[in-house]
């Protein structure tokens, strides 16, 4: 009795390991596929796309996380294959440090124009 | 003073803006991907579509200077206005062509290569689009040739051309 009462708790400890690992790996799945580009319906994500591409590119993200794959090596096989465009969430690199750059330099830019008119304002 | 300053800049700015909306509309939105020089070749495990058996990328790519994969499915249109010259290069004997008949109904595809000749050597099954995209395509008719290091070296999207024939011999002679 005792046996089968282990047996069944070692039983119940994996199932919700395995469900866990599930939930865990859907929800990478959503995250990857909502940063994807569809390149056939350009303007919608692999998520929002129905084309015959973004089916695929969904099954494909399935397929290499579960051969284990974590996110940064699923977008770099992909950035590979298809260029920097099909990413929504850019890195930061030689075509791109403009679009990182830009709104940081703004920002500082008017962070230091409202100092100056503050500082002004005080004298 | 100060009005002339932001006048002028202001004007400068307009200008600025019109010069990018004028560049916008002579520049096509559609992005086609940038494939980077001698991607490796993607490992994978296929259904040959004759002899329904399973055979992997090694079996495939092997014994010969350069392979042309071409992307293709009975149910395109442009696949059978290429399929002229696919038999052309099939002539050649050092190239090996391999078809990947895509998302496709095996049935038809052999009356496909029945009716218009079979270029290639081996014919796999892509039923889920997943080894079209493991070799970075998007679209069908699709072409990439490889060389003998199992370097994907030039892709042509679409059908082939007489001018993408011609630029495939030049690669492969």
């Amino acid at each position: 009795m005792k046996i089968l009462k282990f047996l069944f708790i070692l039983f119940f400890i994996f199932n919700i390991n395995n469900v866990a690992l599930a939930k865990s790996n859907d929800q990478l799945e959503l995250k990857i596929s909502k940063n994807l580009r569809c390149l056939i319906c350009q303007g919608q994500s692999i998520y929002d796309s129905q084309s015959d591409f973004a089916v695929s590119m969904k099954l494909l993200i399935n397929k290499k996380i579960n051969e284990g794959l974590n996110e940064k090596e699923i977008y770099d096989l992909l950035i590979e294959k298809y260029g920097e465009w099909i990413v929504y969430d850019t890195n930061l690199n030689k075509n791109t440090f403009i679009l990182w750059g830009l709104p940081v330099l703004l920002f500082l830019i008017g962070g230091a124009i409202i100092l100056k008119k503050l500082v002004f304002r005080k004298v | 003073m100060k009005n002339k300053i932001l006048l002028t800049v202001l004007i400068f700015f307009l200008i600025f803006c019109f010069a990018i909306f004028l560049k916008s509309l002579n520049t096509s939105s559609i992005y086609v991907p940038e494939k980077s020089e001698k991607r490796e070749l993607p490992e994978f495990v296929a259904t040959e579509l004759f002899s329904n058996k399973e055979i992997t990328s090694n079996e495939i790519f092997k014994d010969s200077d350069f392979y042309i994969l071409n992307i293709w499915a009975s149910w395109c249109a442009p696949c059978r206005e290429e399929h002229p010259q696919l038999m052309e290069l099939s002539s050649n004997l050092s190239v090996k062509i391999i078809g990947l008949n895509y998302k496709d109904n095996p049935k038809k595809a052999k009356k496909f290569l029945k009716e218009l000749g079979n270029p290639f050597s081996t014919t796999i099954i892509d039923k889920t689009g997943i080894i079209a995209i493991e070799f970075g395509g998007y679209g069908i008719p699709e072409t990439f040739i490889i060389n003998k290091d199992k370097k994907i070296i030039k892709t042509f999207i679409g059908n082939l051309t007489e001018d993408a024939l011609k630029e495939i011999n030049s690669i492969i002679k």
